[in-house]
């Protein structure tokens, strides 16, 4: 297995992804070769620290903004003439 | 009308109810409030995109195909705000969706080998952590953000990811693990252990499959 091979292979296999014929070669690889090994380690370690992050909650005062915003342009699109009062920006 | 699908909201927003919009707009806004700021860095300039991509999504509604997911729809247009952000801000020159691509060029390979030191969850604190996570999103190419944002991070399907960059899987996963490569070589320089540092082993050549107890002649046919 070159490099390249190899590389793509890692990232299949540290999603469970990976074809078993490949993945059996790649488990020999792995115990033979340190490197790779410290590379899929951290390689999954990486993915795992991402994974556990959060989600960012919306900013609770932009999600008033953002929905004021589109009910004024929902109000205009229904309403094209009356838009005069709406018109003023927050 | 949490089990309503989008689809079916989409055609209740198009029959004109805007209840039915306001529900599209709460399921989604999250997701894509943590994308455009993932891609922007930025938490004003992720508001702006949000709002205008739901801007759009009222303004061009009738466009959109049933036959397509709305998910995948509205974060499209997200994204496309978010580029158009860049572009005009960063002058980036990636600018579309389309040119995000770099599957041309070989992989980079592994540089910086080494062991990590404790579990930085457990030994680094929560704010710092996310600011050197995000600071090393922030080094990525605008395409591999996105992909890694959208694959690793949310959560989407390897299909979902493809449909909403237009490209194929295959070319999602290449730009996917340079993004994940990129990641380990950043988060590795700060939490692995200098000690432990190894050189990256010679894949050039076929490897045996074992490991030769003496050192081998190359010039064997
Ligand atoms: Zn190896």
């Amino acid at each position: 297995m070159k490099c390249q091979e190899l590389l793509k292979a890692l990232s299949e296999y540290v999603e469970g992804g990976v074809d078993p014929a490949i993945c059996k070669e790649l488990e020999k690889h792995l115990g033979d070769c340190n490197p790779c090994r410290v590379v899929v380690d951290t390689l999954k370690k990486t993915i795992s620290l991402y994974k556990n992050d959060e989600v960012y909650e919306l900013p609770a005062d932009f999600k008033q903004r953002l929905h004021k915003a589109l009910q004024e342009k929902w109000r205009q699109k229904a309403n094209p003439h009356s838009d005069d009062a709406s018109a003023k920006k927050d | 009308m949490h089990d309503v699908a989008d689809n079916a909201l989409v055609a209740q927003v198009r029959a004109g109810e805007y209840q039915a919009f306001e529900e599209l707009v709460s399921r989604h806004e999250r997701r894509l409030y943590a994308l455009a700021w993932h891609l922007t860095h930025n938490h004003h300039d992720a508001e702006d995109v949000v709002q205008n991509a739901f801007l759009s999504a009222m303004e061009h509604l009738a466009d959109f195909r049933a036959e397509s997911a709305f998910s995948t729809w509205i974060t499209r247009i997200a994204i496309n705000h978010a580029l158009k952000l860049l572009r005009t801000k960063r002058q980036h020159s990636a600018v579309t969706l389309e040119q995000l691509d770099d599957d041309g060029e070989p992989l980079p390979l592994p540089e910086y080998i080494a062991k990590w030191r404790d579990d930085p969850v457990l030994n680094v604190e929560r704010n710092e952590l996310r600011a050197i996570l995000d600071e090393a999103i922030e080094r990525l190419t605008p395409g591999q953000r996105l992909v890694f944002v959208l694959r690793d991070i949310q959560g989407l399907s390897g299909k979902e990811t493809a449909d909403i960059l237009n490209v194929t899987e295959n070319s999602m996963k290449v730009r996917l693990l340079r993004a994940r490569l990129a990641l380990r070589e950043t988060l590795t320089r700060r939490f692995g252990d200098p000690a432990s540092r190894q050189a990256p082993h010679d894949h050039e050549r076929e490897h045996p499959a074992t490991p030769p107890a003496l050192p081998v002649k190359e010039e064997t046919p």
